[in-house]
């Protein structure tokens, strides 16, 4: 663990450990804005606005994916601690600072969030055709919250960012979404902001213990127990619906279901993200008694997560509905893993969400093909798509499969780490936590049935078109992605490795630490 | 007698006597040149306030320090906002007229004093100058039932309150011996002096300065005279008479009774807890905008009565803080909602914003950025102010405070948020008339602010702090 930067030459110093002394964090992460700044000012008659608004927006993705390539290639991985730092005091008097750092957690959900941005951007190339302009604008303020969220070394600027993201969403449901895009953008808004209040109680309360708010600090500070145990509850309370866990998942298959395609991409590839990575970046590591008494307890609520929700996805009759449902499920299987605490159990729900952030993404991706020329996201609707879209078949085959957990694919690599993990807290916890993977295989490949095979019934499905250039260049990364992932898995671990690692032995060593104190008072 | 403390509001109530007398004299429509005079005024009295030094004057009953330098800086700036957007509006609603600029000047002039009062009968002085100035401003638009109505009902009610605080005074004076701050404070350190009767005066004091900053249970008037009083007065009395009662209330807590926090803390928390509840509740079932933002700024002044329930100077320090952001987002607001105009007359139906992002889809961005900024989101200026807010509460231990408070912003978010749902779900109406320049300035440099406090709050949050460190020593 690197020691936070305590020692300042001046308001605005900014002091990197890269040799360079370059803030590329910053950069990636307000890169973005700046794109947007530029949207604002483009001029013109509607359609050049659209065009330029359009091609401003992927240009600014574009380069914010290269540079943070560039920040993967120059990530260290044998590190355990924050990397690329960067701190700016910000409200000197509560020692709380602008501070930025990725470690080999978030290094890897910086580089999902910048690479699914282009991606959605091309995914909206056709099917937005009103207010592009804005559209673009809210896509590029989010890329900016997404980073900034995942590169906050601060709680109070990862709050900022964290609760920021509901704006760039609320407007992207509300405004471009389906019929019940109204109720579908309030509900998420107030959903996440009841848990999101409740986070900034437990900052609060964490910044009045610890006197400070920097990350790798409050990760050495020793929380009462007592304490941790409501800190656990507020920032449950918030995380808990951002993943969303059951009983407060209701919100995501409204949100999916109206969304635009690419609102629902980025919902899924990424948003969902957040709260798990929040389990990992405070309450487990910061939280250690709490974890270990309240974890029980998030996986009765992952297991019926896992189970409920995976019966409810196969009786689904909207596409999108499905995937969101699938979803809840795949989240409870990374909440399984991030409580079970063991080197395998974290390893895996963090490559259950990397894999989980390209599948699901790809696979709102793929409802969005056919829903842009159909207009429907009945599953009755279709049928026999195979005859017509072969290529569409085959792609969609792919991330059914990985959606699955098919060995050689992404799904199949994080799911297994967790029950491996799981296996040794408990058999019955990996025996019904592992039920998902059958579950998934039923309602993935019942979808399948469905929408591609059969024999074509319906006229305009007769002369429907497989997939244009454009789509192919929006599913060619997240094929690649998906098939690297399932074969070369340790290319992706080994990013991890070394953060879980010091993540799972400084949880150890703190309940040890407990258990003794406890040992010595009695 | 060090009369030049006072020499900000001596300047600007001598610039006041003199606009008048330009103002009556002068044979053609003056109000143009008033207006410039009276916004002057506010920009030399800002410069002197800056400038000025401190210390006690005209034995004891006036004190210029951090804190009322920061509350008079506040106050003008309020001031100056809402006269900068009355000037267009009045003279498209047709009430433009000369002594508009001179009332609000006097009433500034009224409010400075509150802020710099170091005694209760200076204090009162100030108020009643404050005051008197309002009420004939709230009936401004004399020929309209509305405003004529807001005038009578916040001259009764407002006259109600005075007595009572008056009686309030009348009572910590008789129990006391003295209406000097300082001396009371010094008197009220010992225990034994703190009599029955003395708590009774406090609470007394405490109700007509909480009618002041329209807390629950003393809110009745608020809506009413928010929606009748001509928008620009509207402005007004959202901005800177807030700032002035709360500043008010402050220096009387936190000098004089600071050592008597038992006695007058459950009270306060009270009214905070009410006034968020209300304020979050009240507003979700409103047309009119401008009642809305009535019910808002209820619960903004609970929110803001958490730091002084809190009763440290962290607490004040919030307060601040908050009152601080809530004159620039709430005089933002309030510019957005007087550009709402069509053919020259004044709509103010949420559901006449209805489609506004596809009209004028730069307005309808900096109402976005209020409306998120007032529902408390970060990275607007709004969210600061509520962590400070919070932040005092966790520190103070008044955990109950902190939980309501955040529970009832997100109630509070529900109908932030659905004004912006009509503005960009919905499908757009008629489109406004053209906005005049000086609504631009005012909307833009008050978004400006709320939407990038948070590239700068370091200076603003030490100043505050600096104002703090005077109360609750």
């Amino acid at each position: 663990m690197t020691a936070p930067l305590s020692i300042m030459t001046g308001p605005l110093s900014i002091m990197t450990t890269n040799a360079a002394g370059f803030p590329l964090l910053s950069l990636i992460t307000w890169l973005p804005l700046a794109g947007c700044l530029i949207l604002m000012l483009v001029r013109g008659d509607e359609k050049t606005v659209a065009t330029n608004a359009r091609w401003t927006a992927l240009w600014t993705s574009l380069l914010v994916m290269v540079l943070s390539l560039v920040l993967w290639v120059k990530f260290d991985p044998s590190e355990a601690g924050f990397q690329f730092n960067e701190h700016v005091t910000w409200l000197p008097e509560y020692k709380v600072g602008y501070s930025m750092g990725v470690d080999g957690i978030s290094v890897l959900f910086v580089l999902l969030s910048t690479v699914l941005t282009p991606v959605c951007i091309l995914a909206s190339w056709e099917s937005i055709q009103t207010r592009v302009r804005e559209f673009m604008m809210s896509f590029l303020i989010l890329e900016t919250m997404m980073v900034g969220m995942f590169a906050a070394t601060d709680f109070v600027v990862f709050y900022m960012f964290f609760e920021g993201v509901l704006i760039p969403m609320y407007l992207i449901i509300g405004i471009w979404g389906g019929p019940r895009r109204v109720y579908a953008a309030v509900k998420f808004f107030l959903y996440t902001l009841t848990g999101s209040v409740l986070m900034l109680l437990a900052l609060i309360a964490m910044w009045q213990q610890a006197g400070t708010t920097d990350i790798p600090t409050l990760m050495q500070t020793v929380f009462p127990a007592h304490m941790q145990t409501w800190l656990f509850i507020a920032l449950f309370a918030s995380f808990a619906v951002k993943v969303p866990m059951w009983p407060v998942h209701t919100w995501l298959p409204d949100a999916h279901v109206e969304a635009p395609t690419a609102g629902s991409v980025i919902l899924a590839g990424v948003l969902l993200k957040m709260g798990a990575y929040g389990f990992l970046r405070f309450s487990v590591p910061m939280l250690p008694d709490a974890s270990a008494y309240f974890a029980p307890f998030v996986f009765t609520l992952s297991v019926i997560a896992v189970i409920y929700t995976s019966l409810v996805a196969l009786a689904q009759e909207d596409m999108k509905k499905l995937i969101a449902y699938s979803s809840v499920a795949h989240m409870g299987v990374v909440t399984i893993g991030i409580f079970t605490i063991n080197v395998q159990g974290i390893s895996g729900a963090l490559f259950q969400m990397l894999s989980h952030g390209v599948v699901s993404a790809a696979l709102f991706l793929i409802v969005g093909v056919i829903y842009d020329r159909i207009h429907s996201r009945e599953i009755a609707r279709y049928g026999g798509l195979a005859d017509r879209m072969p290529a569409y078949a085959l792609v969609f085959m792919l991330f059914m499969m990985a959606s699955a957990g098919l060995p050689g694919t992404a799904g199949f690599v994080g799911e297994f780490l967790v029950i491996v993990g799981a296996l040794q807290v408990n058999f019955w916890l990996a025996m019904l936590g592992g039920m998902g993977m059958i579950l998934g295989a039923a309602y993935s490949l019942y979808l399948y049935r469905r929408v591609i095979f059969g024999r074509i019934t319906k006229d305009d499905l007769r002369h429907i078109l497989d997939l244009s250039p454009r789509e192919w260049v929006v599913f060619a990364p997240l094929i690649v992605l998906t098939l690297w992932m399932g074969i070369y898995p340790s290319s992706f671990t080994s990013f991890f490795d070394a953060s879980v690692g010091a993540m799972v032995q400084h949880h150890t060593a703190a309940l040890a630490a407990t258990t003794k104190l406890a040992g010595i008072s009695h | 007698m060090n009369w030049t403390l006072a020499l900000p509001e001596i300047v600007l109530a001598c610039i006041g006597m003199a606009t008048l007398i330009f103002g009556v004299l002068h044979k053609h429509d003056s109000t143009l040149l008033c207006t410039m005079f009276t916004i002057g005024g506010f920009v030399i009295a800002g410069f002197l306030v800056f400038t000025g030094n401190y210390g006690f004057g005209f034995h004891g009953q006036f004190v210029a320090d951090p804190f009322s330098s920061f509350n008079q800086l506040l106050i003008l700036s309020g001031a100056a906002l809402s006269t900068i957007l009355a000037l267009d509006w009045n003279r498209t609603q047709g009430i433009a007229r000369f002594e508009f600029p001179v009332l609000m000047l006097f009433s500034t002039v009224g409010m400075m004093i509150m802020a710099s009062a170091s005694n209760l009968m200076t204090l009162y002085l100030g108020l009643e100058l404050q005051s008197l100035a309002l009420y004939v401003l709230a009936a401004f638009a004399r020929d309209d039932l509305r405003s004529s109505e807001a005038g009578l009902k916040y001259f009764v009610l407002s006259g109600l309150a005075s007595g009572l605080l008056l009686y309030g005074i009348s009572l910590v004076y008789g129990f006391s011996g003295t209406m000097d701050l300082a001396s009371l404070h010094e008197l009220l350190v010992q225990p034994t002096s703190a009599s029955a009767g003395l708590v009774v005066g406090i609470v007394f004091v405490l109700v007509g300065l909480a009618f002041k900053v329209s807390a629950v249970p003393f809110h009745m008037w608020t809506p009413d005279v928010y929606e009748g009083a001509p928008t620009p007065v509207t402005v007004f009395f959202a901005t800177a008479p807030k700032v002035a009662a709360m500043a008010l209330l402050l220096r009387v807590m936190g000098t004089s009774f600071a050592s008597m926090v038992g006695a007058w803390q459950l009270l306060v928390i009270i009214v905070s807890i009410g006034s968020m509840l209300l304020g979050a509740v009240a507003a979700i079932g409103q047309t009119n905008i401008k009642r809305l933002m009535a019910y808002s700024s209820i619960g903004h002044m609970g929110y803001a009565l958490i730091g002084l329930a809190v009763g440290t100077s962290n607490g004040v320090r919030g307060v601040l803080v908050y009152m601080a952001i809530y004159v620039f987002m709430t005089a933002g607001a309030f510019g957005c909602i007087l550009a709402m105009q069509r053919k020259g007359k004044a709509v103010e139906q949420i559901s006449d914003l209805s489609g506004l992002a596809a009209n004028d889809p730069l307005l309808a961005m900096v109402l976005t950025v209020f409306m998120f900024s007032l529902a408390g989101i970060p990275p607007m200026s709004g969210f600061f102010a509520k962590l400070y807010i919070f932040l005092a509460a966790v520190q103070g231990g008044l955990w109950t405070l902190a939980v309501v408070g955040v529970l009832t912003s997100v109630i509070g978010a529900f109908y932030y948020i659905r004004i912006i749902k009509v503005m960009y779900f919905d499908a757009p109406a008629e489109r406004f008339d053209a906005r005049p320049a000086s609504l631009s300035f005012v909307v833009a440099a008050t978004g400006l602010f709320t939407g990038f406090f948070f590239l700068f709050p370091a200076p603003f949050v030490a100043a505050a702090q600096a104002a703090a460190g005077v109360l609750f020593r």
